[in-house]
């Protein structure tokens, strides 16, 4: 039984600079999924059910106002260990991650 | 003979030793999207097997029992295995949380504690089949529950760990595992994320996030109480976003001078084991996360957190000076020398990688394919305190 890993032919996560202006497309919604499964996760949890940081289950945040998530994650949440992850991500970025979130599925 | 027998029996088709082996080369890689163990060999570096059906792996760590031949694996997802490394199996496996976040193994060998964060606390269970012993709620202000980090087992059959939330540290006796106590260390700084025993089993060390310093306590003299030490370290500095927690596993100590990760800045710590005190710092290329010595004490070797997460830096330990910058690939998580330091494991998680490095020519020497690899854990650690 050969294990053949499920992502080994996508690229990895691009270099980290602010994408241009716009709804990511196809290729960074790709880097967006990976970036949220693995480096979200390493503090929420891979399957997003929470860690050190809260979870991020639909269930959780569907209720939550998008504007508030979208500040949270560009600007972290001073006091906590969110960081702020607007050097690393652009505006429409994070507006993804809020709907996919939200929708608990890609938008 | 009869063991004997009964790994020929035992062992699956293809998978298993067909001859008697020893285990004091073997070790597992996480792979963490999948679920899966490798199983993997440093005499001929190369992977021998795969055990599926671990749970959510984000962020597992493992500990072995003292005949190497067990592996104790801790999910994210409450999940506590045991494996057997040489039949590649499962031989229990138990839920005993909602959210965890990793475990010790006592002195004696015989319990296996975890860390919880859901709900905070910790429990102890038999090695022999994961029994529940003790189960140690992390209860603070009245009914607060914390989340537990920072779990190390100590001599004299105890645990010591952290609590995120409350700011404390526990120190658990289990010399009569009938009757668990619990020593406790109040305000010992805000958020210990993390912590670490040295290797004599005598200081226990844990890193504090939401505060500048680290808090120290001398497991030879707990009426001492906790210390603080580094205070204030970044006095002035603007702490920079971190991406990644630190790691305090592994403890870098190189002669009288230990290493250490500075929380939110390019900088490892260099701390004089003697006074505790801060005699230097060395500038690095990102926010480090794991900083680990060669048993041998002669390098350092340091990852780093998103965006540097591809790069790893050798520190020549007489010098304090960076001796080389590596690029691995993208997501190296995590570092695992052989005991006698002539080669380093390393993970490259989004490049599906281990790669083995001479830690003399940093050359690689092996490479193996895994499934989004994170943690290394070889054998050798089933010998020493604090791992």
């Amino acid at each position: 039984m050969r294990f053949r890993p499920e992502h080994a032919l996508l690229p990895v996560l691009a270099a980290v600079s602010v994408a241009a202006a716009g709804a990511p497309g196809a290729q960074r919604a790709v880097e967006l999924e990976e970036l949220l499964r693995h480096d979200c996760g390493s503090c929420h949890g891979l399957t997003l059910e929470g860690g050190l940081g809260r979870p991020l289950v639909p269930e959780a945040m569907a209720a939550r106002p998008p504007a508030a998530l979208l500040a949270t994650i560009l600007d972290g949440r001073p006091g906590t260990a969110m960081p702020p992850w607007r050097s690393l991500l652009s505006v429409e970025d994070a507006r993804w991650l809020v709907e996919r979130l939200q929708k608990g599925a890609r938008p | 003979m009869a063991g004997v027998a009964a790994l020929f029996l035992l062992a699956p088709p293809g998978t298993a030793a067909e001859v008697l082996r020893g285990s004091g080369d073997l070790g597992v890689v996480i792979e963490r999207a999948a679920g899966t163990l490798r199983i993997i060999e440093t005499s001929g570096n190369t992977a021998i097997g795969r055990v599926e059906g671990l749970g959510d792996l984000s962020h597992a760590s493992v500990v072995f029992s003292r005949d190497q031949r067990h592996a104790f694996v801790f999910g994210r997802d409450g999940g506590l295995t045991k494996v057997d490394l040489l039949e590649q199996r499962i031989v229990r496996r138990v839920m005993q949380s909602g959210n965890s976040i990793g475990g010790a193994i006592s002195q004696d060998g015989r319990l296996v504690a975890v860390s919880n964060y859901e709900p905070g606390g910790v429990k102890v269970f038999t090695t022999a089949d994961l029994e529940l012993v003790a189960d140690i709620p992390a209860t603070f202000d009245g009914e607060r529950r914390s989340k537990v980090v920072g779990l190390v087992d100590a001599p004299g059959n105890r645990f010591v760990f952290s609590l995120w939330e409350a700011g404390e540290i526990w120190v658990l006796d289990l010399d009569d595992p009938a009757v668990p106590a619990v020593r406790r260390f109040e305000d010992v700084g805000r958020n210990p994320y993390d912590a670490l025993i040295t290797p004599d089993g005598r200081y226990y060390i844990a890193g504090l996030f939401g505060e500048d310093g680290m808090a120290l306590l001398d497991l030879w003299d707990l009426d001492a109480g906790v210390r603080r030490i580094l205070p204030g370290y970044g006095r002035g500095e603007q702490k920079l976003p971190v991406y990644k927690m630190p790691h305090l596993e592994g403890w870098a100590m190189a002669g009288s001078r230990a290493f250490v990760p500075a929380v939110g800045r390019h900088e490892v710590l260099v701390i004089d084991t003697h006074s505790w005190q801060e005699v230097g710092r060395i500038p690095v290329k990102g926010q480090p996360v794991f900083v680990m010595a060669r048993p041998d004490g002669r390098q350092v070797w340091v990852n780093f957190a998103l965006p540097d997460n591809d790069t790893v830096q050798v520190i020549d330990v007489p010098s304090l000076a960076i001796s080389r910058t590596l690029v691995p690939g993208k997501g190296v998580l995590h570092m695992e020398f052989e005991p006698r330091g002539e080669e380093v494991w390393l993970s490259v998680r989004d490049e599906d990688r281990v790669d083995v490095m001479d830690t003399a020519t940093l050359k690689r020497v092996a490479t193996l394919e895994a499934a989004r690899p994170s943690g290394i854990f070889l054998t050798a650690r089933a010998h020493e305190v604090g791992l």
